[in-house]
C-alpha cells in the first residue's frame, strides 16, 4: 500500500538503527517522550526499542485521548445516560475506562444506560436526526485530531437548527500538555523526568502545524522532531533528535514534510475557532490541572453544550489506588512498574486508563511488548 | 482511536463527501475540513474526516533522506 508499505522497510530501518548506533555518544544518555500514544503504538507494534542504542531511551507521553480523560468526565457522561436518560454517543475506546462506582460507559449501558460507539461524530448526528423525541449527546474526546470534526458537527446542528443534539466536550490541546511536562522538569521535588527531546505529534501536527512547536525549543531549549506513524518515520525522527543533541541545536524539525506543514490546517483552526474557546483550566489524568489545556464551546452556540444544557458539574475524582497511570503519564514509570500490570489488570479487564486503548502505554505494552522488558530495564 | 492510514480517494461525492479506499476496503468520508480533494489524491483519515492531503513529492524526498541516511530535513 502506498505511503505505508515503503516506510516499513526493513532494510531501511536497520540502515538507521546503525547509523544511530553509530552518530549515539556512548559517554551520554539520551531520553526523548514520544508524545503521542499513536508513536507509543508504533514503537511497541514495530519492536523499535530493540533497534536503538542502549542509552537512547524513549519515554511514553501523555498523548493518549482516552488515557488523559479523568475519572470525573466519564462520570458525568454516564450521569447523562443513567440520570437524564440522553442517548450518549461516543468514540468506541471511551466506553471501556473505568469510572466512580465501579462503573464504565460499557457497565453503565448494561445498566439501562443508551449508550452507542461511533466511528464518526456524524452518526450522532444522524442518531439525534432519526430521533427527534430523544436528547442525543456526543461525548466528545481527543487532542486536535477530533476537535475540528466536532466543531464541524455542532456548525451543522446549528444550521439545521437540531434542537436535540448537545456535545459533552472534553477536549484537550496539545501544546499546553508539553508546557507542563517541560514545566515539571527543573523541580527536583516533581520527580519529573528529565528529557532531551521529543518527539512531535503525527496527526495533531496535520491540524496545528508544526509552528506552535517553536517556544519548546527556544524557551526551553528542547529538540523538537514532528514525525509521522510509520516505523521508519519514527526511527528517523530519533536519529534527527540525536544529531540535534550532540551538536547542541534545540530546534523544531519535521520528518513528516508529505503531511505537516509550518502553519498546519487552516479550515480546521478556524472552524475549532468559531466554536470553541479556551476553558480557564482542566484537570487531566495524571497531569492534574493545566490552565488554558482544553476547549468548551463558545457561548453562541450554548444551547449545544450539554454541560450547560443539563446543568452538569465536574468532579475531582482519585483515580484507583494501586494504579500508576498518573506517573506513567508524566513519564516517570514504566507500565511493568505496576503492580497490577498482565496480572489484575489486562485490556479484557483494565483498571486504569492507560490499559485501555491500543495507544495506552500500558496496553501496547501488554499486547506487543512484553518480550522485550528485560532488555530495557538492562539499559535503564 | 488515533491510528489512521493513508487513504486514496476514489470517488468526490457532492456535499462535502468523498470515497476512499483503505486496505481494500472503501469507505464515505467527509472532505468539510479540505479546500479541495481529487480522485487519486491520498489523504489521511481521521474519526471520518480527512485531515490532510500527503504530498508524494515530500514523501519521495524523506525516503531519499533516509535511504542516504542524510536525515536533514527542513520544518
Ligand atoms: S497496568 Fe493497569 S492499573 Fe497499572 S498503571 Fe497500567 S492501567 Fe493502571
Amino acid at each position: 500500500m502506498k505511503y505505508i508499505d515503503e516506510f516499513r522497510d526493513g532494510g531501511i530501518a536497520h540502515r538507521i538503527a546503525a547509523r544511530l548506533a553509530d552518530e549515539s555518544d556512548p559517554g551520554r544518555s539520551y531520553r526523548f517522550m514520544e508524545f503521542c500514544g499513536g508513536h507509543t503504538h508504533a514503537i511497541a507494534r514495530y519492536g523499535v526499542p530493540d533497534l536503538l542504542p542502549a542509552n537512547v531511551r524513549m519515554i511514553h507521553g501523555p498523548g493518549c485521548p482516552v488515557c488523559v480523560l479523568p475519572i470525573g468526565r466519564i462520570d458525568m457522561a454516564i450521569e447523562l445516560a443513567l440520570k437524564h436518560h440522553a442517548i450518549v454517543c461516543t468514540y468506541a475506546d471511551t466506553v471501556r475506562v473505568p469510572a466512580s462506582h465501579d462503573l464504565s460507559l460499557m457497565r453503565a449501558k448494561a445498566r439501562g444506560g443508551d449508550i452507542r460507539m461511533v466511528y464518526a461524530v456524524d452518526e450522532a448526528l444522524a442518531v439525534a436526526r432519526e430521533q427527534p423525541e430523544r436528547e442525543v449527546v456526543f461525548f466528545a474526546i481527543g487532542f486536535e485530531t477530533t476537535t475540528p470534526p466536532t466543531a464541524f458537527a455542532i456548525r451543522t446542528a446549528a444550521a439545521e437548527d437540531l434542537r436535540n443534539f448537545s456535545v459533552l466536550c472534553s477536549h484537550v490541546l496539545t501544546p499546553p500538555a508539553i508546557t507542563a511536562i517541560v514545566d515539571a522538569s527543573p523541580d527536583p521535588a516533581s520527580h519529573a523526568v528529565e528529557l532531551d527531546g521529543f518527539v512531535g505529534p503525527a496527526h495533531v501536527s496535520t491540524v496545528i502545524g508544526s509552528d506552535p512547536y517553536a517556544r519548546f525549543a527556544r524557551d526551553y531549549g528542547k529538540p523538537v522532531v514532528i514525525a509521522g506513524f510509520e516505523p521508519l518515520d519514527v526511527m528517523q525522527a530519533i536519529l534527527m533528535l540525536v544529531r540535534q543533541v550532540n551538536e547542541g541545536r534545540a530546534e523544531v524539525e519535521n520528518e513528516f514534510t508529505r503531511a505537516v506543514t509550518p502553519q498546519g490546517n487552516r479550515i480546521a483552526q478556524e472552524l475549532m475557532d468559531e466554536v470553541f474557546e479556551l476553558r480557564e483550566s482542566f484537570e487531566w489524568r495524571g497531569l492534574g490541572s493545566i490552565p488554558h489545556s482544553a476547549l468548551r464551546i463558545r457561548a453562541r452556540y450554548a444551547r449545544f453544550d450539554a454541560e450547560r444544557r443539563f446543568g452538569l458539574a465536574y468532579r475531582t475524582v482519585p483515580d484507583h489506588r494501586a494504579c500508576d497511570c498518573a506517573s506513567i503519564l508524566r513519564g516517570q514509570k514504566r507500565p511493568t512498574d505496576c503492580k497490577l500490570f498482565g496480572t489484575v489488570c489486562t485490556p479484557e479487564t483494565p483498571m486504569g486508563s492507560c490499559m485501555v486503548s491500543s495507544e495506552g502505554a500500558c496496553a501496547a505494552h501488554y499486547t506487543y511488548g512484553r518480550h522485550g522488558d528485560d532488555a530495557q530495564r538492562g539499559a535503564a | 482511536m488515533c491510528l489512521a492510514i493513508p487513504a486514496r480517494v476514489i470517488a468526490v461525492t457532492p456535499l462535502g463527501r468523498a470515497v476512499v479506499e483503505l486496505a481494500g476496503v472503501r469507505k464515505t468520508i467527509s472532505t468539510a475540513l479540505l479546500d479541495h480533494v481529487d480522485v487519486d489524491d491520498y489523504v489521511i483519515v481521521h474519526v471520518g474526516y480527512a485531515l490532510t492531503r500527503l504530498d508524494a513529492q515530500e514523501a519521495r524526498e524523506t525516503l531519499a533522506l533516509m535511504e542516504r541516511g542524510a536525515g536533514v530535513v527542513g520544518p
